[in-house]
């Protein structure tokens, strides 16, 4: 599959800011201090800034608003409305934090349980397609969770850095999620290198019966629409070095900071390191989001002999 | 809406392609652009049309696969690979992914005759329902940023102003083999349900659970190379002739 830009960013954005905003929903900051109330807008900077990305890709942005309709039966539907409820309980909390200095656990709870709806359901728009096989499994939303809970967990570390809370616990908890988000993960891509395609060029033609079947010329000879959209190669010539990359970066590297901010304790060093630990994070997890796109097959390329 | 029809629809408008007749020649494939780049919905553009990459939204496609048999009855016909040309265009699934994915509700499955259309006055150009569809049967027009698909030519085949011959999508109507066959799936004793019951037609990914519409008849099973030589007179026998060309065989012989 094309790795849009536009969707890397979006995911990546928005996975950061609502597991921010779900920590802070939870209440692990200390609402007294300034740095929770920058925590939210933060928190709603990334997501404002990851849905704005996706409508990026659309072929007719300024229609945007229909997608709010087919909540019945679309993923991508269901993710647009619930983004737009999350906002609400998410202001309240901001404001709350910026203006008044106190947590509200009622639009708190409900703002992380949205979050956490909304997550989901921007993975079940992957999961629910059935052509590309490799998304089709409920690892996919776990991942996604858990890397939207890990990535706010070492947000929420950094402001707790800043004067917001309980440093060695935020700290752990990141530690704790983000393992449990590489331990998903790398069973997401076991899975993946091991599957057995489930439609073949065999199946697709429909041909099998009479024996193996080779494209022997395509419809046209450039590439189309198609090709573009789901033929993708590039980064799947380089899969291995890539996860490898992912995994050093989003997992790897963020968790040795955050183990040197457990032992140090506060302190300006730990402020670097959390800072180091937020952005490697974030590197590892666009190369994640890459390779989720890039290596995923799909059905249609049996057509194309991919 | 996007969600399907509930009750099956009374009518499933759809195609049978003969994959033993089609020759490749890509006359559907030119009628179906010439005729919905002018009908239904948005313009099919092309993108660099005389650049060096030509590019563009084509509703129907034909794919050109070789088939290697795994094991033949006779000597030389075992491994020898065999040609199969390959029209691909919607299948107006019974299941369709496509339908369901949409978030605007611009994709939808009619329930009277189970034709899958997109509206593109609410098409926002998102993509997913290509990606849904494991078939590649919906293309992007990048000019209008809308979905473009097969409509079964939803502008003939009820338009009036016609001549009956002519209410049949372009593809049918222009294919010079007579490989593709349009018609009424739901009855059983319509022509294109009798020649998949006959020919033992087949549905495309019947793994992807989509319940396609549309059917292809298999190629007819090669007649082993041995029979056919059999019926095959040797140039040189000459023993039947009769009349003149007796005379003219004899005479010539002579020479």
């Amino acid at each position: 599959m094309h790795p849009a830009f536009s969707i890397i960013f979006f995911t990546t954005a928005s996975g950061l800011g609502y597991g921010l905003a779900a920590m802070l929903g939870l209440g692990v900051l200390d609402p007294a201090s300034l740095s929770t109330g920058i925590a939210y807008l933060l928190a709603l900077g990334l997501i404002g800034a990851g849905l704005l990305s996706s409508t990026l890709h659309l072929g007719n942005p300024q229609r945007a608003w229909r997608a709010l309709t087919q909540w019945r039966s679309s993923w991508l539907s269901r993710e647009g409305v619930m983004a737009i409820l999350t906002f609400i309980p998410l202001v309240v909390s901001a404001w709350a934090a910026l203006f008044e200095r106190s947590y509200l656990p009622l639009p708190g709870v409900i703002g992380a349980v949205l979050c956490a709806i909304t997550v989901y359901c921007t993975a079940m728009i992957y999961a629910s397609l059935k052509s590309v096989q490799a998304w089709g499994t409920r690892l996919t939303p776990v991942c996604y969770l858990l890397f939207a809970a890990a990535g706010g967990a070492t947000l929420a570390t950094f402001f707790a850095l800043c004067g917001a809370g309980a440093v060695r616990s935020m700290a752990f908890a990141a530690i704790v999620l983000i393992a449990a988000a590489w331990i998903a993960k790398l069973r997401w891509r076991d899975r993946l290198l091991a599957m057995e395609p489930l439609s073949t060029p065999e199946s697709a033609t429909g041909l099998g019966s009479i024996g193996k079947v080779a494209l022997l010329e395509r419809p046209h000879v450039t590439e189309n629409y198609l090709t573009r959209e789901m033929g993708f190669r590039i980064a799947r010539k380089h899969a291995a070095k890539l996860a490898r990359l992912a995994f050093g970066l989003g997992g790897i590297v963020p968790v040795l900071l955050l183990v040197a901010i457990l032992v140090a304790g506060q302190g300006a060093i730990s402020i670097v390191a959390a800072i180091l630990a937020v952005l490697s994070f974030g590197c590892g997890i666009l190369v994640e989001r890459w390779l989720f796109f890039a290596e995923a097959r799909h059905a249609v390329m049996n057509f194309y002999g991919q | 809406m996007t969600s399907l029809p509930s009750l099956p629809t009374p009518k499933k408008l759809g195609l049978v392609i003969d994959l033993d007749v089609c020759v490749g020649c890509h006359a559907c494939v030119v009628n179906c652009k010439e005729w919905n780049t002018g009908g239904y919905g948005s313009a099919l553009s092309d993108q660099h049309p005389y650049g060096a990459d030509v590019s563009g939204a084509w509703l129907n496609r034909i794919h050109t696969f070789e088939v290697k048999p795994e094991g033949g009855e006779i000597v030389a016909e075992a491994g020898e690979a065999r040609i199969v040309h390959f029209p691909k265009s919607c299948l107006h699934c019974e299941d369709a992914p496509c339908v369901t994915v949409c978030p605007t509700g611009a994709s939808y499955k009619r329930a009277e005759d189970g034709i899958v259309l997109v509206d593109e006055e609410k098409c926002i150009g998102c993509g997913l329902c290509a990606w849904a569809c494991p078939y590649g049967a919906r293309e992007m027009d990048l000019a209008a940023g809308v979905m473009k698909k097969c409509t079964l030519c939803i502008d003939r085949i009820y338009n009036e102003t016609f001549e009956e011959v002519d209410r049949i999508p372009a593809c049918v109507r222009t294919c010079p083999a007579n490989a593709r066959h349009f018609g009424d799936l739901a009855d059983p004793n319509s022509a294109v349900s009798i020649m998949v019951a006959e020919r033992g037609g087949i549905d495309l990914m019947p793994e992807q659970g989509t319940r396609p519409v549309n059917k292809y008849l298999p190629p007819r099973p090669r007649k082993p190379l041995s029979a056919i030589a059999s019926m095959l007179h040797e140039a040189e026998d000459t023993a039947d002739a009769k009349g003149f060309f007796a005379w003219l065989d004899g005479m010539l012989d002579r020479l």
